[in-house]
């Protein structure tokens, strides 16, 4: 048990559990946002967040045409590259989210069928998702081009400060911001409460509930794709499996934080991060998920609905 | 005729909750259904609201069969539920519930104002409490509040469901003097309760609901005087 790098490295570990933790909080998003309106964990989130790996490589591979050794961007193109390649995995994730609602639950739901038939069906498109990008990759990882140099800021107490790693920081605050204001504001977003709230209520007030479902999982769809393009920029890599560490990561940080809650996900997330970062670094990373899952257990015995108990929905205004 | 229901039958799974109910709802009346606990009366709402699927007859409103219509776009025809327990949102603002009332009227921006004029009108304490928390509302208020919402859809009939339900006597002639002033401005009503005395005092019309079926129909004066009616439904020693 190494204790001394709690204040050695402690910056850097703050630093980097932030930018895991973020990635996490928007992954999370996909399964809180869905949770809130359909009280229905939304198992095949994980590969969307998969998928949003692969729309983001064949964008830059076969769309933009870059090559693993194509010389990095710089100025006003590699802005531009990016934010393409950012909105177009965001929007491939966005239309595989909806796809999947369409498929896998709404006829499920218009007949009536329970959660358990909805929950088996999550877990089978999940699945067939991962396995046909299996067959279609051949199992092979793939390496994305390194569009983005990644030169540092500088160093904070050894933290260092790469435009990578501040991306990972940067952009999810923001997409987290418009996202809280979107809810809370908007017309289309206090529909999503209202029908967290309750359905038949919500119905009574002339809100079409399909609608709001579909509007959902858009959302949650959008902030997963924006999390899988921030994930392969920073690793330059992705494989057909790479959403399945990631989606238990998200789950947990969704019930870390209190499930169907918007600000859950986002506290929820980071805390996953921190911890990861954190018993690595103390207690190798082999404790990782020893520690990370015990954690959970704990603040789920004292605290059932998670951190922030009450969805956000339902309290804030 | 603004709502007839013909021969209406309900199931819940293989229960027969409806049993070929008839009702008329006649422009500009106070409507009464009473009956005890598991009579029908709020499946029969529900139904007309179209949170309940129909399993034969038929539901007219203005005329045109809305049987087919899903329960999101009867609200634009003009028919706004108040649901049993008010059904508000209790993380919204006073404010924001009741602009959730309006949520698909077109024109929303233009009569949004003069709705909550009328509705503040209506009920003033849900002026003062407009920034607080719908969930923090005594019941009482909850039901201004859910009445004042379905208002804000300018609705042509409006569904009450047990208004007087764990309210204070205070509060329930309060209630029931606001039903009548809401009918008096051209709204009709159709009102389910289990506080006959109230109800038939306040109706033009009522029927009386009997697991599933209609077993009485007549003026609500008349009701109020009828000694069976009196026995089973206002208590014997009342009068």
């Amino acid at each position: 048990m190494n204790f001394s790098v709690i204040t050695t490295q402690f910056w850097s570990l703050v630093l980097q559990g932030l930018a895991l933790g973020l990635i996490y909080a928007l992954v999370s998003l996909g399964y809180t946002m869905v949770y809130g309106v359909l009280r229905l964990i939304n198992f095949a989130n994980s590969e969307v967040f998969m998928i949003g790996t692969f729309a983001t490589l064949y964008l830059e591979v076969h769309v933009l045409g870059y090559a693993t050794n194509s010389p990095s961007l710089h100025g006003a193109k590699l802005i531009w590259t990016l934010f393409l390649v950012f909105v177009g995995a965001m929007i491939a994730c966005a239309l595989i989210a909806m796809l999947v609602e369409l498929v896998a639950y709404r006829r499920l739901r218009a007949r009536g069928a329970n959660r358990l038939a909805s929950l088996i069906s999550a877990i089978g498109v999940s699945i067939a998702l991962l396995e046909g990008m299996r067959i279609i990759t051949i199992s092979r990882p793939m390496t994305t081009p390194r569009l983005l140099d990644k030169w540092s800021f500088g160093q904070f107490h050894g933290a260092n400060f790469r435009i990578d790693t501040m991306m990972a920081i940067v952009v999810p605050i923001i997409i987290f911001v418009v996202l809280d204001r979107f809810v809370t504001k908007s017309r289309l977003g206090k529909s999503i409460r209202a029908v967290s709230m309750s359905e038949e209520n919500s119905k009574l007030m002339g809100i079409n509930i399909n609608r709001v479902i579909t509007l959902t999982f858009c959302i949650g769809g959008l902030t997963t794709g924006a999390a899988a393009f921030i994930y392969t920029t920073v690793y330059e890599n992705t494989v057909f499996n790479v959403g399945f560490n990631m989606g238990i990561a998200a789950f947990t940080a969704a019930v870390l934080g209190g499930i169907g809650n918007l600000r859950g996900a986002f506290y929820g997330g980071i805390a996953l991060g921190m911890l990861e970062q954190f018993a690595s670094a103390m207690l190798g990373s082999q404790w990782k998920a020893v520690t990370v899952f015990t954690v959970l257990v704990v603040v789920l015995l004292f605290k059932p609905n998670g951190l922030f108990g009450e969805a956000v929905q339902q309290t804030r205004t | 005729m603004r709502l007839e229901i013909k021969d209406l039958r309900v199931h819940y799974g293989k229960i027969e909750a409806i049993k070929g109910v008839s009702v008329v709802v006649n422009e500009g009346e106070i409507v009464t259904l009473i009956g005890a606990n598991g009579a029908g009366k709020t499946t029969i709402l529900k139904t007309i609201s179209g949170l309940r699927p129909v399993s034969s007859g038929s539901i007219n409103f203005d005329g045109q069969d809305i049987n087919k219509i899903p329960a999101h776009e009867r609200v634009d025809l003009g028919i706004s539920q108040v649901p049993e327990g008010r059904g508000i949102f209790p993380g919204m603002t006073v404010l924001e519930n009741l602009e959730m009332g309006k949520f698909n009227r077109k024109d929303r921006k233009n009569e949004m104002d003069e709705d909550l004029d009328r509705v503040y009108t209506l009920f003033p304490r849900l002026k003062e409490r407009a920034s607080q928390a719908g969930g923090t509302l005594s019941g009482g208020e909850q039901q201004m509040l859910a009445m004042g919402r379905a208002l804000m859809a300018r609705p042509k009939v409006l569904l009450l469901d047990e208004p007087s339900m764990g309210l204070a006597p205070q509060m329930i002639a309060n209630i029931f003097r606001i039903i009548t002033e809401i009918n008096k401005q051209g709204v009709t009503i159709l009102l389910v309760e289990q506080n006959a005395q109230q109800a038939l005092q306040r109706a033009h019309r009522a029927y009386i609901l009997e697991t599933g079926n209609v077993t009485k129909e007549a003026a609500a004066a008349d009701l109020l005087n009828d000694p069976a009616v009196r026995e089973a439904y206002l208590g014997t020693g009342a009068h």
